[in-house]
């Protein structure tokens, strides 16, 4: 199974890098309200079955992949 | 009876890069410096540790995440634990939030600027291992060189765990906040660099100050023990 994890700084952290972002979107001419960056990091799992790996998953991003902290993260699984 | 030289570990990770500061530091202090590597899990032979500062694993993912599970920074918890005295500096600050040894998380630069120059930072408790030597509101001029120093403590954070706040705040950091403590008081972080300021060559002699309660400290523990 393959899985990727998007990894947001939290609402309400302040986030100078989507700032900066938002800022030079600006300059460039586009209309943006608010910009965030966060990352994502893509897995090749060896578990076979969906809920299994999700749960998998779940345990790395709340030991290592993210700071509960300061990060929110969201977990999709394909096969 | 001579008084105890205390042994002092700083341990090095791949990337650290003020151990050796540190090692000089502590040895002019009349410290027993030693060096641990990485890799040691047992707990060292020591009566105080030191995490330094640098990079360690290229502060991959986030600074401090992947030194959290190194083998030395177990031996730390566990020493940490029985009430050993842990200081960390800068990337060892870092490391020791990302251990949950100490609360919070340190966050890029509010500037989004890599920040190098001595900063003014006041002291906000007198009554721990780590500033015996300094009094409540003493002003001390150490330099910080960081671009992920801006402190974000957990809701909860007991402001009697502040221990230093910045006067001009450098980066960012929630309620200037630059060195916080455990609830026990026996576990330190700071993003200012203690170790570069020992010797008023080098702009100040402040860090001292720190570094030498510290070793103060070690040195009560050894004639505890004795």
């Amino acid at each position: 199974m393959r899985a990727t994890v998007l990894v947001r700084p939290k609402t309400g952290i302040l986030d100078p890098q989507g700032e900066a972002v938002g800022s030079a979107l600006g300059h460039l001419g586009f209309q943006v309200r608010d910009a965030r960056v966060g990352k994502v990091i893509d897995l090749e799992l060896e578990a076979e079955d969906e809920a299994e790996a999700k749960a998998e998953v779940a345990q790395m991003c709340e030991r290592l992949l993210a700071n509960p902290l300061i990060e929110s993260f969201e977990i999709e699984v394909t096969a | 009876m001579a008084s105890p030289q205390p042994r002092v570990g700083v341990i090095t990770y791949p990337g650290s890069q003020d151990d050796r500061d540190a090692l000089w530091a502590l040895a002019a202090l009349d410290a027993e410096a030693v060096p641990v590597w990485h890799e040691q899990r047992e707990s060292p032979d020591v009566d105080a540790v030191v995490i330094p500062g640098g990079f360690s694993y290229g502060d991959y993912l986030r600074p401090g995440a992947i030194a959290g599970f190194s083998p030395a920074t177990a031996a730390v918890r566990e020493f940490a634990a029985d009430g050993g005295l842990v200081l960390g500096i800068c990337n060892g600050f870092q490391i020791l939030c990302e251990a949950g040894l100490l609360p919070g998380a340190l966050l890029r630069n509010k500037s989004l600027r890599f920040v190098c120059r001595d900063v003014r930072l006041t002291v906000t408790r007198d009554d721990l291992p780590f500033t015996t030597r300094c009094d409540v509101g003493q002003e001390l001029v150490m330099p910080v060189k960081h671009g992920d120093g801006r402190y974000v403590p957990p809701p909860d954070l007991d402001p009697a765990q502040v221990v230093l706040r910045y006067v001009d705040n450098p980066n960012g950091s929630v309620d200037g906040i630059a060195g916080v403590c455990n609830e026990a008081g026996n576990v330190l972080g700071l993003m200012p660099h203690p170790e570069h300021a020992v010797d008023p060559l080098l702009g100040s002699d402040d860090g001292a100050l720190l570094l030498a309660s510290f070793v103060d400290a070690a040195r009560d523990r050894v004639l505890a023990a004795i």
